[in-house]
This record gives C-alpha cells, sequence and structure tokens, in this order.
C-alpha cells in the first residue's frame, strides 16, 4: 500500500474577489521507502504542494491519504499530531531557534511528543542524531555560529529526532555551496537506503533531483508523472488524471 | 506534569534569551508591587501606631456608670442610683479576662489653696493607682500614690501641670502640702502634660486623690451612705467647711431613704460605700465587645439582677472615636492601595504589549513549533507561562524592592512599618493574575497562527 496517497487534489487561494488556482487536480502516489524528487519552475506549487504533503495545510478539495488516513478531514489539532508523530521536515530557511544551542534545537520536537521521551532519552537521541550529521563537535554551539552547511544538517537532525516514516526537505540545498550541497544530498540518500525513511525532496534544480531515484514534475498545477512507480507502471492513469489540462509531458 | 515541566523549561530559556528585555518588560510590574508592598507595610505601621495612639487617648476604655432610677415614668438620669461599689471594680478586674486594668473613681470639687494662692481645678477625683495606666498618664515628677494610700486614706495627692503652674509657678510641688476644703494634702507626684482632649476640656487641670479620701475626707464628693469609721472625721470636716451652705451635698437627700422592707426586699450585703464610675482598660481596642459582655456578666451575678431584671449599671465605650480614626488611617491606605493597583494594571498593559511584540517577532520560531507538532494548546501555555513567570520574577523582585523601601522610610524618615504577609500573599496572587490576564490575548493569538504563514512571515 502507498504510504502518500492524492487524489484530485484541487488548492485555490482566495484573495479577494480573485481566484488564484495553485493545484488544478493533482494526484500521485509515493511508495514506503522511496526518494521522490518534486520540480518544477518558480511558482508552480511545488512548497504548495508539499505544504499539503505534510499536513500543515489543507487542500480545497480532494482527497489525501497518508499511512491509510484521510487527512483532510482531520482537526488542527490531530494534523499538528500526525506532524508530531510521523513527518519531518527541512525548510529552504533553517528555521532554527535563535540564541539556543544546537542540541536543544534538535530535542524541540520532542517537547511535543506524545511519546513521552524522558529528559536522558531525548537528549541521547539528539546527540545522536548530531554525531550522524557530523556535528558532534558542534552541539553546544548557538546556531548563529554554525555555518549555514552546519545549520542546514542541525535542521535535518532536528527533522529527524521523532523518528518519523517521511522527511519533506524544500529546496535543502538552496543556500548551500555545490560542495555542502553534495554532502547534504548524500545523507539524503544513506537516510534512505539504511533507514528506510520516505523522502521528498523539492527542487527546481535537476542535479539535485538526479539524486532522487524518481522525479515528479510539477507544471501548471498539474502532475504530468505522478502515479508513475517503477518506470512506466502507472502512466496510463497520470495522462488520465491530467486530462483535464494540457499534458505536458517530460523527457 | 512532564508536559507543564517542558512547557516551563521551554518558558525560562525564552526568558533568558532576552534577559534585558524581559526585565524592562517586568518594570512595571517591579514598581506595582514594589509600591504595594511598600504601601500596605507603612500603612499597617502607621495604622498601628494610630491605634496605640488612640489608646493612649482612651480608646479602649470602658466606663461604667450606675444605671439611671425612674420614678413614674421620669428618667433621672446616669447615676441617679447608686449601685457601683468599690467591690465591683474589684470583681471586675478579677474576673473579666478582658480588663486589664480597673479602678473606680470618686468625683470631688473644691477649692484648692496653696499659700496665698488658690484655684479650683475642673476636676477633683479619688481613684487608685491603676487609674495611671488606663489613661496612660505617668508622673514626670515625684511618684504616683499607692495602694495603701488608698486602704489608709492618706491624704495625699498628684495634681495636673496646670493646676501645678496655677499654684506652684516655678516651685517644686512634690512633697508640699496644699489644701483643699481645709484638708491639708501632702503632693506626692506630677502628672505629664496631656493636653486638651477632644471636647477641647484641659485635661491637665486636674487633682487626683485615693478615692477612699476624696471620698471620706472631702465632703463635696456626694456620699450618702458611708458608714464608715471616717464618716466621722467626714463630718468633722463638713463643720469647718464654711461652704456647705452654698454647696449642700451630703447633708441633702434627694431620694427617700430605703425603707426597713425596701431593704428587707434587698438581701444584699451592706455597702460599705458606693464610687461614681469603674473605669476599665481592655487589654486592646478590639477586645471591648467581649470585655463589655464579661463586665455586664460579672455586674448582673454581683448586683443579683434577675432574668429580665434591667441592667443597674450602663458600660460606655469610645467606640466612635476609635471608628473614626481608624477608619481615616485605613481610608488612606486603601486610597494609595488603589494607586498601586493602577500602576500594577499599567505594568500589566506593558506585559500585554510587549509580549504581542514578542508573539511576531517570533511568529516564525512559532510557525516551526507548530511545524513540528506543538498543538494551538501547547503554544498558548507556553506564553501564558512565561507571562506569569514574567510577572511573578517580577512581583518577586517587587516585593524585595518594597520592603526595602519601607525599611529605608522607617530609617529615614522614622515611620512605623509592619511587615505584613497578607501583602506579600496579595502581591504574589495579584502578579499570577496580571500575567494570566493580560499575557492571554497574546497567548492567544500566538495559538491561532497559521503555521504555514507564521513560516513564510519576514
Ligand atoms: N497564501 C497565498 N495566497 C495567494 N497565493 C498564494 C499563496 N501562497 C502561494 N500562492 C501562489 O501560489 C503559487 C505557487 O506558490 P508556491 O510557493 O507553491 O510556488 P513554488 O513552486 O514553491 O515556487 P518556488 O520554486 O519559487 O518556491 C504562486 O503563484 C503564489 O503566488
Ligand atoms: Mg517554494
Amino acid at each position: 500500500m502507498d504510504l502518500i496517497r492524492l487524489n484530485n487534489i484541487v488548492k485555490t487561494y482566495y484573495l479577494g474577489e480573485v481566484d488564484v488556482p495553485v493545484l488544478k487536480g493533482v494526484s500521485l502516489a509515493i511508495g514506503r521507502g522511496e526518494m521522490v524528487a518534486l520540480m518544477g519552475v518558480s511558482g508552480s506549487g511545488k512548497s504548495t504542494l508539499m505544504n499539503i504533503l505534510g499536513c500543515l495545510d489543507t487542500p480545497t478539495s480532494g482527497e489525501f491519504w497518508l499511512d491509510g488516513q484521510e487527512v483532510s478531514k482531520l482537526s488542527r489539532d490531530q494534523r499538528a499530531g500526525v506532524r508530531n508523530r510521523m513527518l519531518g521536515f527541512v525548510f529552504q530557511s533553517f528555521n532554527l531557534l535563535p540564541r539556543t544551542s544546537a542540541l536543544e534545537n534538535v530535542m524541540m520536537p520532542l517537547n511535543y511528543s506524545r511519546n513521552g521521551w524522558s529528559d536522558r532519552e531525548a537528549r541521547a537521541r539528539a546527540v545522536k542524531l548530531l554525531e550522524l550529521v557530523g556535528l558532534g563537535d558542534r552541539m553546544h554551539h548557538y546556531s548563529s555560529q554554525l555555518s549555514g552547511g552546519q545549520q542546514q544538517r542541525v535542521a535535518i537532525a532536528r527533522a529527524l529526532v521523532n523518528e518519523p516514516s517521511v522527511l519533506f526537505a524544500d529546496e535543502p540545498t538552496g543556500n548551500l555551496d555545490s560542495k555542502t550541497s553534495e554532502e547534504v544530498l548524500r545523507m539524503f540518500q544513506k537516510l534512505n537506503a539504511e533507514e528506510g525513511i520516505t523522502i521528498l525532496l523539492v527542487t527546481h534544480d535537476a542535479a539535485v533531483a538526479g539524486h532522487a531515484k524518481r522525479t515528479i514534475h510539477i507544471r501548471d498545477g498539474m502532475i504530468a508523472n505522478g502515479l508513475h512507480e517503477e518506470g512506466t507502471a502507472g502512466a496510463g492513469e497520470a495522462v488520465q488524471a491530467d486530462a483535464a489540462g494540457k499534458t505536458g509531458v517530460k523527457p | 506534569m512532564r508536559m507543564f515541566y517542558k512547557t516551563l523549561r521551554t518558558a525560562i530559556h525564552a526568558m533568558r534569551r532576552n534577559v534585558m528585555r524581559s526585565i524592562l518588560t517586568t518594570l512595571g510590574i517591579i514598581i506595582g508591587i514594589a509600591a504595594v508592598i511598600a504601601i500596605m507595610e507603612i500603612g499597617q505601621g502607621s495604622s498601628s501606631a494610630i491605634q496605640a495612639r488612640i489608646a493612649s487617648m482612651g480608646a479602649n476604655t470602658l466606663m461604667v456608670f450606675p444605671g439611671q432610677a425612674a420614678s413614674g415614668g421620669i428618667s433621672w438620669g446616669v447615676g441617679s442610683v447608686m449601685s457601683l461599689t468599690p467591690l465591683d471594680a474589684e470583681t471586675i478586674a478579677k474576673d473579666c479576662p478582658d480588663a486589664a486594668y480597673v479602678a473606680p473613681t470618686v468625683r470631688g470639687k473644691g477649692q484648692v489653696i496653696y499659700g496665698n494662692r488658690n484655684w479650683v481645678p475642673m476636676q477633683t477625683t479619688g481613684t487608685t493607682p491603676e487609674f495611671m495606666h488606663i489613661r496612660e498618664w505617668p508622673v514626670s515628677e515625684g511618684d504616683f500614690f499607692t495602694d495603701r494610700d488608698v486602704r489608709n486614706s492618706s491624704k495625699v495627692c498628684v495634681i495636673g501641670q496646670t493646676l501645678k503652674r496655677e499654684l506652684f509657678g516655678d516651685e517644686a510641688p512634690v512633697g508640699k502640702e496644699l489644701r483643699v476644703q481645709n484638708v491639708s494634702f501632702r503632693v506626692v507626684g506630677v502628672l505629664e502634660r496631656k493636653g486638651a482632649n477632644m471636647m477641647g476640656m484641659d485635661q491637665d487641670d486636674i487633682l487626683l486623690a485615693p478615692w477612699t479620701t476624696v471620698k471620706y475626707r472631702l465632703s463635696g464628693s456626694g456620699s450618702s451612705a458611708a458608714p464608715s469609721s471616717s464618716g466621722s472625721s467626714s463630718a468633722a470636716s463638713n463643720a469647718v467647711n464654711s461652704l456647705n451652705g452654698l454647696y449642700p451635698s451630703s447633708s441633702v437627700k434627694l431620694y427617700a431613704d430605703i425603707s426597713a422592707i425596701q431593704a428587707a426586699d434587698t438581701p444584699m450585703p451592706v455597702r460599705f460605700a458606693n464610687v461614681d464610675q469603674i473605669i476599665v482598660a481592655t487589654r486592646s481596642s478590639s477586645a471591648i465587645p467581649s470585655a463589655m459582655k464579661e463586665i455586664t456578666q460579672v455586674l448582673r451575678e454581683r448586683h443579683r439582677l434577675k432574668g429580665d431584671d434591667p441592667d443597674d449599671f450602663q458600660i460606655r465605650d469610645m467606640t466612635e472615636m476609635t471608628n473614626t480614626l481608624t477608619a481615616t488611617t485605613g481610608m488612606v491606605t486603601m486610597l494609595l492601595l488603589c494607586v498601586a493597583m493602577i500602576s500594577l494594571v499599567v505594568g500589566g498593559v506593558g506585559i500585554m504589549n510587549i509580549m504581542l511584540v514578542s508573539v511576531t517577532e517570533r511568529t516564525r520560531e512559532i510557525g516551526l513549533r507548530m511545524a513540528v507538532g506543538a498543538r494551538g494548546m501547547d503554544i498558548l501555555f507556553q506564553f501564558l507561562i512565561e507571562s506569569v513567570l514574567l510577572c511573578l520574577v517580577g512581583g518577586s523582585l517587587g516585593i524585595l524592592i518594597g520592603r526595602g523601601a519601607s525599611m529605608l522610610v522607617t530609617k529615614l524618615a522614622g515611620w512605623p512599618v509592619q511587615a505584613s504577609v497578607t501583602a506579600i500573599i496579595l502581591a504574589v496572587s495579584v502578579s499570577v493574575v496580571v500575567g494570566v490576564v493580560f499575557g492571554f490575548y497574546p497567548a492567544w493569538k500566538a495559538s491561532r497562527l497559521d503555521p504555514i504563514e507564521a513560516l513564510r512571515y519576514e
């Protein structure tokens, strides 16, 4: 069974009189343990889609199953619970807490966990993750005392601390030089391969998307190949889903 | 519980991230609470100082008068029945725990002569040494007369400052002899200056002597039934006193003598004397009501009054005086407290203001916390606890500063100050309430933020 399944998701922003349709019927499926890149030009709705997938936002219409659960029906607080239990986020801007040590930044999500992490367990896990991302010697540095790449790695450690099933990364390498980008992407690949975490990478950079096993293209609020799984298995469905709009097929 | 602890830790952490601003934020609360504490302490201090003052003016004294006689619907007024005896006074002293000091008094009257000067004091009073404690009126020269003087009806007296001035001028009066109605008294002491009383009467124009002496040796003091041995000497002095004709006293009987049948009806031991008034000092001004009850009970028993017999005595207190004065200080304290409360509200508005700024400033942080799973409630509590914590810290600092201020006031201005637990409890609870009330809106606003918009906030 797919971990994530979107069925004809529509997201429209209403700005006064004007309707801004951003997603015009997106259907896609992502299986457990996949590493997927979401590509598209600027303004095509990548972040909007990721926010819906990350249970931060609700679609205007359509269905969204996450691990067999219909998310768009959940309340605010229930979605917060889902985020805390299952999802990890790495944001384009790192969003670390200012004047707070790397360690505490990483531990922060566990404050809201219902799993009853004790202080000691939380700390041990945070230390382990910081070591995993290669920051074992920077744990007590404030975020302002870390380089951009180090901050991004703290953000990754934070996203992993609650043992999520899915990791969302919105342009995780947007602010990094190519060498550091490479390191971060390697880490994602390693996490995907070794821990079996499902990863969704949002990017507009083909080189970055190349690190993923599969790439989904979004254009004009439509998904070109959302239901592709392992090659061309779901190509027919994808075409059906796109039938409403122009079919922009990418090579 | 663990949730609470974690939220508390987050709040403390957030405060420590911005120490300077936290302190500035709480400044309003610090000042408000300090003002409340200082005002309460100074207010309570001066209030109890005033109470002590009032007590020295006689606010904690009770006066027991003989009851009034009424015949055929015509009342003769207080004192028309001679129902109080010195033994009543002794029994009150013995049996009423709330009565600290008890003294009988007997009024006298007469011209006082020393050498070639003479003066008629406003009051000539016979009493016991307890009087000095009841009126809180010590002697400045010599001594008060003693219980022994009272027992022996010694011809000694204590005089007030006015009398001293009028009779002795610059001379030292102690040890001198003066004459009242041709009875010679030796001055044993001079009372301290007391000034006028509330009615403007000069209280220093006074002569005090043992009540037995006034009763039996001075004729001016209406003693109708004085079957004591000194009766004869009283009669002797009456004979000599040339003013007797002008001021008839014991010689005139206003009321019919008690007939033999009446006497048989009241199986009471013959009273050896009556007194005009008994004055009682209670242990504190708050003990007045209970003391009045006790005295009534004791006297009714002693006077063998049955069930619904009316009292044959009257007790009066100085409630009016006490109430007026304590109400005045109470009012001033209330007024100052109102001002302090207003400053607390202003402080609270300051907290709200800064918390709103803080929520806006930390919008991204809130968005992030929500993105990783904080629910609205978590955010609400975080900010609420933060503002309560700010207020509590401010409150504690305020308590310290307020205490310091009131101590300083005692040191510099010598005002009386009383540490007050009530004030501290009040201050702490007020700061918690201010924190909750003024922190709620910003916290609620934070908890309603949309995570995406919050994360996108610049
Ligand atoms: N809150 C909003 N109100 C109105 N329109 C919005 C809102 N958020 C996004 N949009 C619109 O939706 C469209 C898609 O935005 P989105 O952020 O998803 O783009 P994106 O694909 O992530 O682009 P980029 O690569 O630049 O990040 C944009 O045209 C934007 O103007
Ligand atoms: Mg985007």
